[in-house]
C-alpha cells in the first residue's frame, strides 16, 4: 500500500507543505529581494569609482583648482574599522539572544549559564552595538558635510551617501524591531515559543551585517 | 462515482456581504481577486480609452486633435497605466484567485499582506492616472529615460507623479511577490509536488520570483532619480561625469524581466484552457515547466537588447543578440505544445478557448518580430519605429491580454459563482481579433516607411497615411470589442447563469469546490495523486497515460509528522473530495464554524498602512507648494499611520483560535 508522508504542521497554523513555517519562507525571499537591491547600489557605486569630475576623493588627495585648498582622501579606515567590527560583534549577541530565548525552559544553574542565557541582556546587547555602528556612521557623515563633501558634492558624494544611508535605514529598521522585541521580553518573556519571531529578526539582522562586509570591503578597503 | 458526478450546484447566497466596509477589510483572496479584477478592468478601460485618443490624433496626416504636450502626456499614461495598471493586476486578480485553489490551501500564506498590495496598488494607481486630468499627466514616456526625466529637462511636476506612483506601486508588486513564493513553497496539499502543479501555478511561482528580483533594481533607479529630482544628488547629471547610460541599464535588468512579468500568467492561462477544450493533458507538461523556468531565467540576460541603438560595442551587442536569441527557443516550444495539445482532441470553441487559440497565433507573430529585433543590424532599423510598436502590441495585446481574457473566461464562474455570456464572449473576441489586427499589422509597414514612434502628428505624403487609417479604424474596433467585454463582466456578475461546481470538465482541484468556493475553499485538504485530479474521478481515460502516485481506487495510508492518520480511499468514494461540501450542497454549503475551521479575521489594518504610505509620498509631491508644514506634516503624519498600523496589525492575532478536533 502507498503511503504519503505529511511533515510535522507549524504550531498552530496547520499543515505546510515543508514542515518550516511560512515566515521563515518569507524572510529568506525577503533577503533574496534586498540582495537584488544592494547588488544595484553596490554596482552603482563601482561604476561612478573614479569618475567624480571633482573632489573630494574617497581615497586621493584632491586640491581644489579655484581656491587652491587641499583635500586629504576623506574615508577613515581606523574609524570605520572599529565600527566594523561592533557591527559584526552585535551578530555574535544575537545568535545568544536567539539561543537564549529557545533554550529558556531549560534550568540554568552556574552565573555563566544565567548570564548567556539572558535574552535580555543579548537583545539589549545587539541594539546597543547596532545603535554604536549607527553613531559612528553619523559622526562619520557630519565630519564628511565639514571636511566639503555632501551627497550633491560629486558623483562620488551621490553614491557613497546613498549607498551607506540605505544601509543605515536598514540597520535603523533593525534597531527598532529589536527594542520591539526587548519590550515583549520585558512585557511578557521571550520562550521557545516566539522563537521564530526572534529567529527572523536574527536572519535580517545577519543579512544587514554580511551587507556592510561587502560594502566595507569593496567602498573602504579597495583602492 | 455517481455521487460525484450529480451536480453539485450551489446557489451564490442572497445575503453576500457587499457594505463598503466588508471590501475595505477582507483577507479573502477570492474577494481580493474580484477586487483587483474590476478594479484593473477599469484602469484597462481607462488605457485602451488614452489609446483611442492617440489614434484619433494619428487617423490622418496633420491632425491638431491633441496639442503636443498633451499627446505626450496621452502615450505615456496609456503604456504605464496598461502594464502597471492593467495587465500586471490582472495577472494579481488570477493569481489570488487561483494559486490558493489550484494548491489546495485555504488561503495564500499571508492574508493581510495580501489586502495591503491591492490598496497599495489602487492608492499609488490613483496617484498616476489622476494627474492627466489636470494637465500635468507624466510626458517622457513609460520607460522614463533619465537624463530627460531629471529637473534640468523636466521641470514640474509631470515626471514626479510617475516617480513616486511607480515606487508605491513597487510595493504592492513586491508584497505579493513574498506572498506568492511562500504560498506555493509552503502551501501545497498533501501530494502537490512541484511536478503535478498545475501550469498556471508555474508561471505563476516563476513569475514572482521575477518580481522580488527584477523590482528592487527599478526601486533602486527611481530613488536615484527621486534624489536628483528631490535632494540635488548627481546620478544623472551628465555635467558632473555621470554615465547617461545608467538609466538604460538599470531600467531594463528590471524592465526586460518585466516583459515576462506581463506574459508568463497568461501563458499559464493558456495552458489551462487548451487542455480543457480540447480534452486532452497538455502535451509535454514537464518541457512547459521546464521551458517557463529557462524563460524566466534568461530574461536576466537580454536586457541591453532594448539598447543596441545607444553603441554599446560589437562584443556586448552580440552576446545580447544571441541571449535573444536563445529565448525563442524555449518559447517556440510553448507554443508547439500548445498546437500539440489541440492536435487530436475533441475540440470546443467556447470563447476561452478561442481567445487562447488567439494568444497563440497572434503572440507567435509577435514573437517573429521580436527575433528580427534581436539582431542588431535589423534593430537599428526598427529601433523607435512604429515596427517596434507592432512588435509590442502583437507581444502584450495578442499575448498577455488575449490570454488573460481567456482566463477571464474560463475563470469567472470560479470568480463570481455565474457564466459570462457566451454570444457577447463571441462578439467581444471576434471583434477584438479583426479590430486588433487591423491596428496593429499595418503598424509594420508604417515603421518600415520610416514613421517614428511618438509623434504627435505628421505630413502627408510619406506613405504613412493609410496605414495610420487602418490602425485607427481597427483601435475603435478593439475600443468596440472593450465595451461589450465590460458591459459582459457587469451584467453577468447578477444576470449570468449559475455555473456550479464545474461548468467546462475542468481538469485541476478548483474545480471540485463550490463557484464561488466557500470561504474556507476546502473543507477537507484534498490528497493530490496526479496532475489532474478531477479526470481521474471524472473520466479517468483522459489521464491513463499521465504519472500517478496511486491509482485513483487505491487506499492510501497517511502519516502526518510521523504519526499515523490511518488509511483513506482517493477516487473511488465521494468522500475523496470535500465529501461535506458535495453531500451538502444540494442544500447549502457547511459554513466555516460548522467544520471547524478558523477563517482569518477582516481587518482594516492593512489599509491604513497603505494609505500611510501614500499619504507619506504625497508629502514629497506638495514639496513644490514650498510649504514646510505641509510637507513635512505629510510626510511624518503618513509614516507615523504606517508604522502605527503595521505594530497594531502585526501585534494582533491573524485568526481566531480553533480547538483542533
Amino acid at each position: 500500500m502507498a503511503t504519503v508522508i505529511i511533515p510535522a504542521s507549524d504550531a498552530g497554523h496547520g499543515y505546510t507543505t515543508t514542515g518550516l513555517p511560512s515566515r521563515k519562507i518569507a524572510i529568506w525571499a525577503f533577503i533574496g529581494s534586498e540582495c537584488m537591491l544592494f547588488a544595484s547600489l553596490i554596482s552603482t557605486y563601482l561604476i561612478y569609482k573614479g569618475r567624480s569630475l571633482t573632489g573630494p576623493f574617497p581615497h586621493e588627495v584632491w586640491k581644489d583648482p579655484a581656491t587652491g585648498h587641499v583635500f586629504k582622501p576623506i574615508l577613515n579606515i581606523p574609524v570605520t574599522s572599529v565600527s566594523t567590527f561592533v557591527l559584526l560583534m552585535s551578530s555574535l549577541a544575537m545568535v545568544l539572544a536567539l539561543a537564549a530565548v529557545e533554550n529558556r525552559d531549560i534550568p540554568k544553574h552556574t552565573f555563566g549559564e544565567r548570564v548567556l542565557g539572558n535574552s535580555r541582556l543579548w537583545l539589549f546587547v545587539t541594539a546597543l552595538l547596532g545603535s554604536t555602528f549607527l553613531s559612528f556612521q553619523a559622526y562619520e557623515f557630519t565630519s564628511f558635510v565639514h571636511e566639503g563633501l555632501t551627497i550633491r558634492t560629486n558623483l562620488f558624494g551621490s553614491s557613497f551617501f546613498t549607498l551607506t544611508g540605505f544601509h543605515g535605514a536598514h540597520v535603523t529598521a533593525g534597531v527598532l524591531w529589536l527594542l520591539t522585541l526587548l519590550g515583549i521580553d520585558f512585557k511578557r518573556g521571550l520562550g521557545p515559543a516566539d522563537a521564530l519571531n526572534v529567529d527572523i529578526a536574527a536572519l535580517y539582522w545577519h543579512f544587514v551585517d554580511v551587507v556592510w562586509i561587502a560594502i566595507f570591503t569593496l567602498v573602504y578597503l579597495i583602492k | 462515482m455517481a455521487t460525484l458526478a450529480a451536480p453539485a450546484i450551489y446557489t451564490p447566497a442572497e445575503k453576500r456581504e457587499s457594505t463598503l466596509y466588508s471590501w475595505l477589510a477582507t483577507t479573502d483572496h477570492k474577494r481580493i481577486a474580484l477586487l483587483y479584477l474590476f478594479t484593473a478592468m477599469a484602469f484597462f478601460l481607462w488605457g485602451g480609452g488614452e489609446a483611442e485618443l492617440l489614434r484619433w490624433q494619428l487617423r490622418a496626416p496633420n491632425q491638431h486633435f491633441l496639442s503636443a504636450e498633451m499627446y505626450n502626456q496621452i502615450f505615456t499614461m496609456h503604456g504605464t497605466t496598461m502594464i502597471f495598471l492593467a495587465i500586471m493586476p490582472l495577472s494579481a486578480a488570477f493569481f489570488n484567485l487561483l494559486v490558493p485553489l489550484q494548491i489546495g490551501a485555504r488561503d495564500v500564506a499571508f492574508p493581510r499582506l495580501n489586502a495591503f498590495s491591492y490598496w497599495v496598488y489602487l492608492l499609488g494607481g490613483l496617484l498616476i492616472t489622476v494627474p492627466i486630468l489636470f494637465n500635468s499627466a507624466p510626458d517622457a514616456g513609460w520607460f522614463g529615460y533619465a537624463p530627460l526625466t531629471t529637473a534640468a529637462y523636466s521641470p514640474g511636476i509631470h515626471i514626479d507623479f510617475w516617480v513616486i506612483g511607480l515606487q508605491i506601486l513597487g510595493i504592492s508588486s513586491l508584497a505579493t511577490g513574498f506572498n506568492f513564493v511562500t504560498t506555493i513553497i509552503n502551501l501545497r496539499a498533501p501530494g502537490m509536488n512541484l511536478m503535478r502543479m498545475p501550469l498556471f501555478t508555474w508561471a505563476a511561482f516563476c513569475t514572482q520570483f521575477l518580481i522580488i528580483l527584477a523590482f528592487p533594481v527599478i526601486t533602486v533607479a527611481l530613488v536615484f532619480l527621486l534624489f536628483d529630482r528631490f535632494f540635488g544628488t548627481n546620478f544623472y547629471t551628465i555635467a558632473q561625469g555621470a554615465d547617461p547610460l545608467l538609466w538604460q541599464h538599470l531600467f531594463w535588468i528590471f524592465g526586460h524581466p518585466e516583459v515576462y512579468i506581463l506574459v508568463l500568467p497568461a501563458f499559464g492561462l493558456v495552458s489551462e484552457v487548451l487542455p480543457a477544450f480540447s480534452r486532452k493533458p497538455l502535451f509535454g507538461y514537464p518541457v512547459m515547466v521546464y521551458s517557463l523556468i529557462l524563460i524566466a531565467f534568461l530574461g536576466f540576460g537580454v536586457w541591453a537588447h532594448h539598447m543596441f541603438a545607444v553603441g554599446m560595442g560589437p562584443i556586448a551587442d552580440s552576446v545580447f543578440g544571441i541571449t535573444t536569441m536563445l529565448i525563442a527557443i524555449p518559447t517556440g516550444v510553448k507554443i508547439f505544445n500548445w498546437i500539440f495539445t489541440l492536435w487530436g482532441g475533441s475540440i470546443r470553441f467556447t470563447t476561452a478557448a478561442m481567445f487562447a487559440i488567439g494568444l497563440v497565433a497572434m503572440f507567435t507573430i509577435g514573437g517573429i518580430s521580436g527575433i528580427m529585433h534581436s539582431s542588431p543590424p535589423a534593430d537599428l532599423q526598427q529601433t523607435d519605429s512604429y515596427f517596434v510598436v507592432a512588435h509590442f502590441h502583437y507581444v502584450l495585446f495578442g499575448g498577455s491580454l488575449m490570454g488573460l481574457f481567456a482566463g477571464i473566461y474560463y475563470y469567472y464562474p470560479k470568480f463570481t459563482g455565474r457564466m459570462l455570456n457566451e454570444t457577447l464572449g463571441k462578439w467581444h473576441f471576434w471583434l477584438n481579433f479583426i479590430g486588433s489586427n487591423l491596428a496593429f499589422f499595418p503598424m509594420h509597414f508604417s515603421g518600415l516607411n520610416g514613421m517614428p514612434r511618438r509623434i504627435y502628428t505628421y505630413d502627408a505624403g510619406q506613405g504613412w497615411d493609410i496605414f495610420n487609417a487602418m490602425s485607427t479604424t481597427g483601435a475603435i474596433i478593439v475600443g468596440a470589442a472593450s465595451l461589450i467585454f465590460a458591459y459582459n463582466m457587469v451584467m453577468s456578475r447578477r444576470r449570468g447563469a449559475i455555473a456550479g461546481n464545474d461548468p467546462w470538465g475542468g481538469p485541476t482541484l478548483e474545480w471540485s469546490i463550490p463557484s464561488p468556493p466557500p470561504v474556507y475553499n476546502y473543507a477537507h485538504i484534498p490528497l493530490v495523486t496526479s496532475r489532474y485530479p478531477m479526470w481521474d474521478l471524472k473520466s479517468p481515460r483522459l489521464t491513463a497515460e499521465v504519472p500517478h502516485s496511486a491509482r485513483a481506487d487505491q487506499a492510501v495510508r497517511v502519516q502526518v509528522g510521523g504519526r499515523d492518520e490511518g488509511e483513506i480511499r482517493l477516487g473511488a468514494q465521494p468522500e475523496s473530495i470535500d465529501d461535506k461540501i458535495v453531500s451538502q450542497a444540494a442544500e447549502r454549503v457547511a459554513t466555516a464554524e460548522e467544520l471547524g475551521i478558523a477563517i482569518p479575521y477582516s481587518t482594516s489594518k492593512p489599509f491604513f498602512a497603505a494609505l500611510g504610505i501614500a499619504v507619506m509620498f504625497s508629502g514629497l509631491l506638495v514639496s513644490r507648494l514650498g510649504s514646510a508644514v505641509l510637507e513635512f506634516g505629510l510626510i511624518f503624519g503618513g509614516a507615523a499611520l504606517l508604522v502605527g498600523s503595521l505594530y497594531w496589525w502585526l501585534t494582533s492575532p491573524l485568526e481566531p483560535e480553533v480547538a483542533h478536533h
